[in-house]
């Protein structure tokens, strides 16, 4: 995994884990790696990835199973889809408005835009599954 | 685990390396020592491991002094120098020779770590090339267990795989029982494996703070504007002011160890106040 420069390294790793449960990877009650196992796969310290998941269980995303390991709580994609919203429109949406002022973009063009967006990744859907379903 | 108490040492006496040196270094984290080239960085590390006698103050080893060279703290301590030694014998033959002075050595794991960077245990050490011999030594090291690992400039020497396969190693090495020590000029080898940053200068520790302290009391970033801020260190590049500033906004940055050891080892009073406001008014 290639770090970005502009994020603490304990939260990009968080990223990634919630990216492995927003994407379906890693569903509800599945056990994630361990913290050694994570540590060797992403060439981090330990202690790093510990934050990481301990920032994950202050949110409830994963929760700990004494002697067992870390799992995906029953309500951790909710929680990360929650979590992952607020930082969008606290952070990315103020970028977004400015760039969108400074080029003079109206909130119809980009209306027009995001809704072939959303059309062309339900055909996408559409073809992964029409794949999935030949093999 | 490791407690340097005012330590005071010079190969020349008009010239002292160390100070009143102090540092205090815990089990269960992988501290890098950085400092320009001639600060004392071999010299530090050779007085932890006994290989050096301090003029005058104390390195504790588990409250032990190291220079007495007990037993019982050097088999409890494998320092691995930056030039490696190596006899004319196979790892193999190697093994059977010196993993006996360690108590917690374990075979399976040598011969493990020698697979994993590709060492063959049975090629004569004299034939190996300079990066293999230093791989075979790193791969030893880590078998002994040792409460103490203190490496020495260890990626140098090694190639771009090899890289990735120490730091995959030294992350699956530690635990709560274990100190692991890395001096090294190659930041960008280590900086996501370091939990601690000592660097040395000024014949002293100027910094000793954990990547999280730093990460939350300072902010690392390209600012086209500095005012209002409070700059401790900054470099001019293209794109602005390349700059560390006192991080109020409650960011989470990621740490650029390059800057950092910049901004520490030229004008740093700054810096240092930000880090350590309670040693002002001591």
């Amino acid at each position: 995994m290639e770090f970005k420069d502009n994020e603490a390294i304990y939260l990009q790793i968080a990223a990634f884990v919630s990216d492995q449960i927003l994407m379906g990877k890693w569903p509800a009650g599945q056990k994630i790696p361990s913290v050694r196992d994570m540590a060797v796969e992403l060439e981090v310290n330990p202690n790093t990835v510990m934050r990481s998941y301990e920032f994950l269980q202050g949110l409830g995303i994963i929760y700990n199973k004494r002697g067992l390991g870390l799992f995906v709580a029953d309500d951790g994609f909710d929680k990360v889809k929650a979590y992952r919203k607020e930082n969008f429109v606290r952070q990315n949406l103020p970028e977004l408005f400015k760039n969108m002022y400074l080029l003079g973009i109206s909130i119809d063009e980009i209306s027009l835009q995001y809704q072939n967006f959303q059309a062309q990744q339900k055909d996408e859907l559409k073809q992964a599954s029409n794949d999935e379903n030949k093999q | 685990m490791i407690q340097i108490n005012n330590l005071n040492f010079s190969y020349n006496s008009k010239k002292p390396l160390f100070k009143n040196l102090n540092l205090s270094l815990k089990a269960g984290h992988i501290y890098g020592l950085l400092g320009k080239n001639g600060a004392g960085k071999s010299t530090l590390l050779k007085n932890i491991a006994g290989l050096a006698f301090p003029q005058s103050g104390k390195c504790l080893i588990d409250g032990t002094e190291s220079s007495k060279r007990l037993v019982s703290t050097l088999q409890n301590l494998y320092f691995i120098a930056e030039e490696v030694y190596v006899p004319a014998l196979t790892p193999g033959q190697f093994l059977e020779r010196t993993a006996g002075f360690y108590p917690a050595f374990s075979i399976t794991d040598f011969y493990s770590y020698l697979k994993i960077l590709d060492i063959d245990p049975d090629l004569l050490m004299t034939k190996m090339s300079y990066g293999q011999q230093k791989k075979m030594i790193i791969a030893f090291g880590l078998a002994t267990n040792t409460g103490v690992l203190i490496l020495d400039e260890p990626t140098n020497g090694l190639d771009i795989p090899s890289k990735v396969q120490f730091r995959k190693l030294i992350a699956s090495v530690l635990n709560e029982e274990r100190c692991i020590i890395i001096s090294t000029h190659q930041v960008r080898d280590l900086d996501s494996l370091i939990d601690t940053v000592l660097i040395l200068e000024d014949h002293r520790i100027v910094i000793e703070n954990s990547i999280d302290e730093l990460t939350e009391k300072l902010f690392f970033g390209v600012f086209k504007d500095l005012t209002g801020m409070n700059v401790l260190y900054e470099e001019d590049t293209l794109m602005g002011k390349y700059a560390i500033v006192e991080n109020t906004a409650g960011k989470f940055g990621k740490m650029d160890l390059e800057l950092l050891f910049n901004a520490a080892t030229t004008n740093s009073s700054k810096l240092l106040n930000v880090l350590k406001p309670a040693t002002l008014h001591e």
